[in-house]
């Protein structure tokens, strides 16, 4: 089966710093796989490589096994099917809710406004935030927020979906109706690529954990392998380390 | 106007102090107290920047060519002025009509005569007449134009605060409104990027910037006097109610007594004198 | 709280010991307020006409009947002050905007594009406005132009154009550039292009914040206007010049002056409530004096 994702010896520097190095990592198709790790570990680099956010400077990225990073591609295409959440959200601020949601619909899908309204209405009430559909961002709590950004990037129906941190910039008590969500998404045949500091939801969700360290791949394998019974050094480090 | 004149007058005296001082033994016919000026054994006269021809030539009075030149120089002369006593100040053609104390003895650049301009500042008898007249382009419309009627529907240009562009406005009333320069340079620029198609000006004026100035212009005509319109009496500019004027006047008066205007007006101005008649119906 | 008070007593409900404070201050200054106020009025009606010449400035500056005589003349010549602010306006904006997105375009093949505007807007806010108005109201049509496209109002509202955008096309850049990259992060992630990106969530951020420097480039606009009288038009400003020469008279500039005035200072008063409401909605609670 070819996977859905694949890095292929990515290499990614900013300027001096080299964040991600020759990694390597395939994501079989509908999977949920957590990236955990420390800061400047290269997580969100990574999910940014994958969407095409950031230029890879060498290695490859593939999409259902075609080459997505080569320079000179268009990325519109991958972005239609590969979405992302972002950790602080960013939800148009001078949009509503609903408007949010429907500009990527109308202007890239080409959807109908009609069209485009009734399937954000849909996704609003399916996560229960149909009252806030005209409701604009400054006026929702982060929890709300994030779910809208969820539900943003959901409307685009896309293959594989992103996650970067998206309950770190949360208060604790809001983490819960997120995570929630995400739950709800796996099952429904979207592959999910998660990095995360919420190590118990890791371990409950995910089908693989991937642990990286300084830009490679130390450790991955199942939830109970990884968190239960790590074999690299680096890992157990950081699970001790994060775990009390 | 008045912190200007009182510094202009400080370094003036500081000036004129050492002046009289090393010219001792000097003319002692200079001014006395009935004929006062700003500044001692000097008689200031303003004039425009640039002065235009051919009221003043290559825009240097001291040269003592031009007609207005010359005029100031004989009348210096006639109130006891060697030329080497006469300063000359430049002032803007508006500045030197505003009420207040003045840098100059008296000013001339072709101020016209008016009533409304008496209020703020006195002016000497006239040292020349002569009326308003109209440049347009030779193979303009109305290039043999013979009457005012002719003339409505053309879009003209003056040099705003003047009597030309007061002319345009209440005799010839064209049916566009005129365009106001804040000088002749002004409309004749727009006069030769054909934004206007006539300048209204005095005679003399008219027919230098025909002859010299613009390419292709020639004086369509000029305005009679008539009760409407009085022609324009040039007369020098003074700070109101100043005693010089009616030294000014005595002077004038002997020039032109002794045929010395006249042959001024001769040299300057016989070739800026004829151009047919416009009537003003 | 306090209030609870009012619904069970039907008193005045009482104030807590910071409303009580804050209202005493709060009476303190409006009375040092008022009475200042009112000194200083009375400093000006009673002591400036008692200066030696007050009666020359009143009769030069603030003469009734000459108000009355040159108002309808200067109405009607501020309408076309009016006008040329109304069409050129519009102009600016749009200019302004192309300027600025071409010199804030990233693609390495716009490198030509990105130097013209930055030397258009070095230049052009590198002169004097003045001589923008002569060089293009008189050098332009100079060249040969028929009427009417040679007229100055067409030339002179051009030159006013080019140098305004200048300076509005800097304000437009710093206000592109006051959008957080993540914005356009998570705009294009959702596969929308650089353009749609730019003009349905950068734009419309971008201008939002800077709508008060922007209306500050209009206030002086609207003054600037009046140069287009430089070469030829006779607008307000003109109107009064002949006016008081004509009357040997300063209240015309006096008249002027209000009417300038009528107009511009509700547009200085919009721009400082929008200032606040922006304010209000992006900084959060204000900290304590």
């Amino acid at each position: 089966m070819t996977p859905k994702v694949s890095l292929r010896g990515v290499t990614k520097s900013f300027g001096a710093n080299t964040v991600l190095r020759n990694l390597s990592l395939d994501v079989a198709n509908g999977e949920v796989v957590s990236l955990i790790g420390a800061s400047g570990s290269g997580k969100t680099t990574l999910l940014r490589c994958v969407n095409l956010l950031e230029q890879i400077d060498d290695g490859a990225v593939l999409l259902d096994g075609d080459e997505i990073s080569a320079i000179g591609l268009d990325p519109n295409p991958v972005r239609r099917r590969v979405g992302i959440v972002f950790q602080s959200f960013n939800l148009f601020p001078h949009m509503s809710v609903a408007r949010n949601i429907t500009l990527a619909l109308t202007k890239v899908l080409g959807q109908s406004p009609a069209d485009a309204a009734a399937q954000a209405g849909d996704l609003l009430r399916r996560f229960g935030l149909a009252e806030k559909a005209d409701v604009y961002p400054d006026q929702l709590s982060g929890g709300q927020q994030q779910r809208v950004a969820i539900i943003r990037a959901l409307a685009m129906r896309p293959e594989v979906l992103l996650l970067d941190e998206i309950t770190s910039a949360l208060d604790p008590e809001l983490v819960g109706e997120v995570l929630d969500v995400v739950r709800e998404l796996k099952g429904s045949g979207i592959t999910l690529l998660i990095a995360t500091h919420e190590m118990a939801f890791a371990r409950e969700i995910s089908d693989r954990v991937c642990f990286l360290h300084t830009g490679t791949v130390a450790e991955i394998g199942t939830p109970s392998q990884v968190f239960s019974n790590p074999q690299d050094e680096r890992t157990q480090q950081f699970l001790r380390r994060v775990m009390n | 106007m008045k912190q200007r004149s009182l510094r202009v007058r400080l370094i003036a005296f500081g000036a004129v102090a050492m002046l009289g001082l090393a010219a001792c033994g000097g003319t002692d016919d200079t001014a006395s107290s009935e004929c006062p000026t700003i500044s001692e054994s000097t008689l200031t006269i303003g004039t425009g920047n640039p002065a235009y021809e051919p009221w003043v030539v290559g825009d240097a009075p001291e040269s003592k060519e031009g007609f207005e030149a010359a005029v100031a120089y004989a009348v210096a002369a006639e109130l006891g002025y060697n030329d080497d006593q006469v300063v000359w100040v430049r002032t803007g053609f508006d500045e030197a009509i505003q009420p207040g104390a003045k840098n100059f003895d008296f000013n001339l650049q072709q101020y016209s005569i008016t009533e409304e301009r008496k209020a703020t500042v006195s002016f000497s008898d006239p040292y020349y007449s002569t009326n308003q007249a109209l440049v347009a382009f030779a193979d303009s419309p109305v290039a043999n134009a013979t009457s005012v009627s002719e003339l409505k529907g053309l879009k003209f240009g003056a040099q705003a605060g003047t009597t030309s562009l007061e002319f345009i406005t209440s005799v010839i009333q064209p049916d566009a409104e005129p365009f106001a320069y804040d000088d002749n340079a002004g409309a004749k620029a727009a006069l030769e990027a054909k934004q206007i198609d006539a300048i209204v000006v005095d005679l003399p004026t008219a027919l230098y910037i025909s002859a010299v100035e613009i390419e292709g212009s020639k004086v369509v005509g000029q305005f009679p006097a008539s009760d409407v319109a009085p022609g324009d009496d040039f007369g020098m500019v003074f700070d109101l109610d100043n005693p010089l004027a009616a030294c000014v006047n005595t002077a004038l008066a002997a020039l032109a007594g002794n045929g010395k205007l006249a042959e001024i007006e001769n040299e300057w101005l016989a070739a800026y004198t004829g151009a047919p008649v416009i009537s003003l119906d | 709280m306090a209030r609870g008070l009012h619904r069970r007593t039907g008193h005045q409900p009482r104030l807590t010991t910071r409303q009580e404070h804050e209202r005493r201050q709060r009476r303190r200054s409006s009375f040092i307020a008022a009475a200042s106020t009112f000194v200083v009025l009375v400093a000006v009606v009673v002591l400036v006409p008692r200066m030696p010449r007050w009666d020359r400035v009143k009769q030069s500056f603030f003469d009734v009947d000459q108000m009355r005589d040159s108002f309808p003349r200067l109405i009607d010549a501020f309408w076309l002050d009016v006008k040329i602010f109304a069409w050129t306006t519009p102009a600016i904006f749009g200019l302004a905007l192309l300027i600025a997105l071409a010199r804030n375009s990233r693609s390495p093949a716009l490198f030509p594009v990105r130097m013209l505007a930055a030397a258009y807007t070095d230049v052009m806010r590198g002169v004097p406005v003045i001589l923008w108005i002569y060089l293009v109201g008189f050098g332009v049509p100079g060249l040969g132009i028929a009427r009417p496209f040679n007229s100055p109002l067409l030339w002179g509202s051009v030159a006013l154009a080019m140098t305004y955008s200048g300076y509005v096309a800097e304000v437009f850049r710093a206000g592109i550039d006051s959008v957080h990259e993540s914005q356009r992060a998570a705009a294009r992630s959702l596969g929308l292009s650089s353009t749609q990106t730019m003009r349905h969530v950068v734009l419309p951020q971008a201008i939002r914040r800077v709508v008060p420097p922007l209306l500050n480039d209009l206030v002086s606009l609207q003054k600037d206007v009046a140069l287009v009288s430089l070469i030829g038009p006779i607008e307000i400003l003109r109107q009064a010049g002949i006016d008081k020469s004509k009357f040997a008279n300063f209240t015309p500039y006096v008249v002027a002056a209000l009417i300038f005035l009528s107009v511009t200072i509700p547009l200085t008063r919009l721009t400082d409530y929008l200032w606040h409401r922006e304010r209000r909605r992006t900084s959060g609670t204000r900290v304590a004096p």
